[in-house]
């Protein structure tokens, strides 16, 4: 089901926020744009966990706002920001014995009432986010007898039966082999580009960022230095200014994405030139 | 991890040694059964010999006999009054370990009842002759609200953390016990004794009064528990992932922790310090039928009890002619209980 695009449901304007006396973010500006599959990059302590979590409103901001559909997000009901928002933050736990099934049903609770179950939608947007995420085989097994990769599919099939149109994931990869990540890749660039979602999602991996990004956001030192396409802000000179990384990033035949390869020490001590034709 | 020696994958039943493989409701239901069943038992039962035909008499007949007043005025009330008592200290209990996120916590590790039990050996040495005891629950459930009173007050800065609220709640249960002790120290003999029986916790002469007089506060306490329970469920997943979801972090806490506090400080003002109820019966509960809510709480408030009731019963017939309190027979099994769920935990590392 494509969603409308219209302007950008979720804007952060002027954000300042941070953990007791440190400071994180400074006078941040964001745009999510709709129906688009965002990626934050930025080196560890840059901010781009926090910026994600303002967005969320799972962390208040102590200057500027956070708008979504033209409302405060903090003035809002969080139970009504649960049905148009879902966010899944980094690491997250399942208590012991919790099964597959169970995990994702909790992603119903902001469409659910007290008063007024609704047994068979529930039952419906369950089954569809455990298939999308490929869990379904798992569903009667406890959480907690899965592998890394598994459990992070069960816990964005969660996200899914939320039914947002925003999707906001911090790290949804780390941990993961290869494979696992590619996969879980292709499903969140799925749910943008087929189903028309919003996605913000903050990544460790250049590489990965840059073939799957329709915008990426780069941070440091809790400030956006560059936001564009891969093409257009994936260089070598940002990953120098963002990063402090020394790295030629150069496009592959048949890959529509830049790809960077980080000079080794040895590269550094004088040889670079040297090493490659 | 070392990648060559893979986690063994371990069968279910290796994790969970004891649970039960019987579908949860039928679990549930079975239990409703046995309950009704030990307190139609617990009926017949006591230091006067009765027959099932005078229990069945005295209770669908209206019968003046000695023995009738004895099963409708003495063991009912005192039956019934267990049976709440045990399963309001149960759901404490369990929405607690919930709201806590600690599977150790009770009513009594974070203080209410300590709370409860300053408040009555406080009444007892010092108010006993100016005001009747009849008093001595309002005491009681005063002492409850107002240890939950002062955890919130310490905790309160930016909101309440589970982890704060266990310590405060420690610290704050040393203090009340430490006055709780002086009290009993400098007061005379006879209310020494009394206070005693008190914290050990008794249903001994139990009234129909006692019963009226508890019943409001589980009829608020329970009612306001279960609407927030889907909450807890959510909220076990972590403060931000519940907040993700729509569930309202502090007002819920709140709303949680005043249903936990009303059910622990009435059962508590009414029966004594009986401990131990609140931190076994949702372990029970959870071996039997899981941790799913719609099934755990109906189940733990069952087995609370059931608790309850088999320790009055043991104390009221196992040592006749006396009437022991039947604190004793839960912590008789709550401790050594209580051991085990620390070992178990230290072995999983949680």
């Amino acid at each position: 089901m494509p969603f409308p695009q219209t302007s950008p449901r979720l804007q952060g304007a002027h954000l300042q926020a941070g953990y007791d006396t440190r400071r994180v973010l400074d006078d941040v500006s964001l745009d999510v744009e709709a129906g688009r599959l965002t990626m934050l990059l930025g080196p560890n302590g840059s901010g781009k966990s926090t910026l994600l979590k303002t967005l969320a409103r799972t962390l208040s901001p102590t200057g500027g706002r956070v708008v979504l559909d033209g409302q405060d997000i903090q003035r809002r009901p969080t139970r009504a920001v649960a049905r148009r928002l879902g966010i899944l933050p980094q690491g997250p736990d399942a208590p012991e014995g919790l099964t597959v099934r169970q995990l994702v049903a909790m992603g119903r609770f902001p469409h659910q009432h007290f008063l007024k179950p609704q047994a068979r939608e529930d039952a419906l947007a369950i089954d569809e986010a455990m298939a999308l995420a490929d869990v379904d085989q798992f569903a009667a097994r406890p959480v907690e007898a899965l592998s890394g990769g598994q459990r992070q599919r069960c816990w964005i099939a969660m996200v899914l039966a939320q039914q947002t149109e925003l999707i906001l994931l911090d790290e949804p990869t780390t941990f993961l082999d290869l494979k696992v990540q590619v996969d879980l890749l292709d499903l969140l660039a799925e749910l943008a580009h087929v189903h028309g979602r919003t996605l913000l999602v903050v990544m460790h991996d250049l590489n990965l960022a840059a073939a799957y990004a329709d915008t990426l956001v780069m941070m440091r030192d809790g400030r956006i230095h560059y936001q564009g396409t891969p093409e257009q802000v994936f260089t070598a000179d940002t990953l120098k200014a963002v990063f402090d990384l020394e790295a030629r990033v150069m496009s592959v035949p048949g890959a529509a994405h830049p790809v960077c390869i980080p000079a080794t020490g040895r590269e550094h001590a004088g040889t670079l030139g040297e090493v490659a034709p | 991890m070392n990648p060559h020696h893979p986690r063994p994958r371990l069968p279910r039943a290796a994790l969970a040694p004891f649970r039960s493989r019987m579908p949860g409701v039928m679990m549930t239901l079975l239990m409703a059964f046995v309950l009704l069943f030990s307190m139609g038992l617990s009926l017949r039962l006591g230091s006067f010999p009765t027959s099932i035909g005078d229990v069945a008499r005295a209770l669908l007949t209206p019968d003046n006999s000695d023995v009738a007043f004895i099963i409708r005025e003495l063991r009912l009330p005192r039956i019934v009054l267990a049976v709440l008592v045990g399963a309001a200290l149960a759901v404490a209990g369990a929405i607690l370990q919930g709201l806590v996120r600690n599977p150790l916590a009770s009513p009594d590790v974070i203080g209410i009842t300590s709370g409860a039990a300053m408040m009555a050996v406080l009444f007892l040495a010092f108010l006993r002759e100016l005001v009747s005891i009849q008093w001595l629950p309002t005491a009681a459930l005063l002492g409850a609200l107002l240890s939950a009173g002062l955890i919130f007050l310490l905790t309160w800065k930016r909101g309440i953390t589970p982890t704060g609220m266990v310590l405060v709640g420690i610290g704050l249960s040393a203090g009340m016990g430490a006055i709780t002790t002086l009290t009993i120290v400098v007061s005379d003999d006879a209310a020494a004794m009394t206070a005693y029986v008190w914290l050990t916790g008794s249903l001994y002469a139990a009234r129909w009064q006692d019963v009226l007089d508890l019943l409001p506060w589980l009829l608020v306490g329970i009612p306001l528990g279960l609407a927030r329970a889907r909450h807890l469920a959510v909220m076990a997943l972590g403060d931000s992932m519940a907040t993700g979801l729509g569930v309202a972090i502090q007002p819920s806490r709140l709303i949680l922790m005043a249903s936990s506090v009303m059910l622990a400080g009435a059962a508590v003002a009414f029966a004594g310090g009986i401990s131990f109820v609140g931190l076994i019966a949702p372990h029970i509960a959870a071996r039997l039928v899981g941790r799913q809510l719609s099934r755990w709480l109906p189940t733990t408030a069952i087995s609370g009890a059931l608790l309850v009731l088999y320790a009055d019963l043991v104390g009221r017939v196992a040592f006749l002619p006396e009437d022991l309190p039947a604190g004793i027979f839960i912590s008789a099994i709550g401790a050594p209980f209580f051991i085990y769920l620390l070992y178990r935990a230290r072995r999983r590392g949680t």
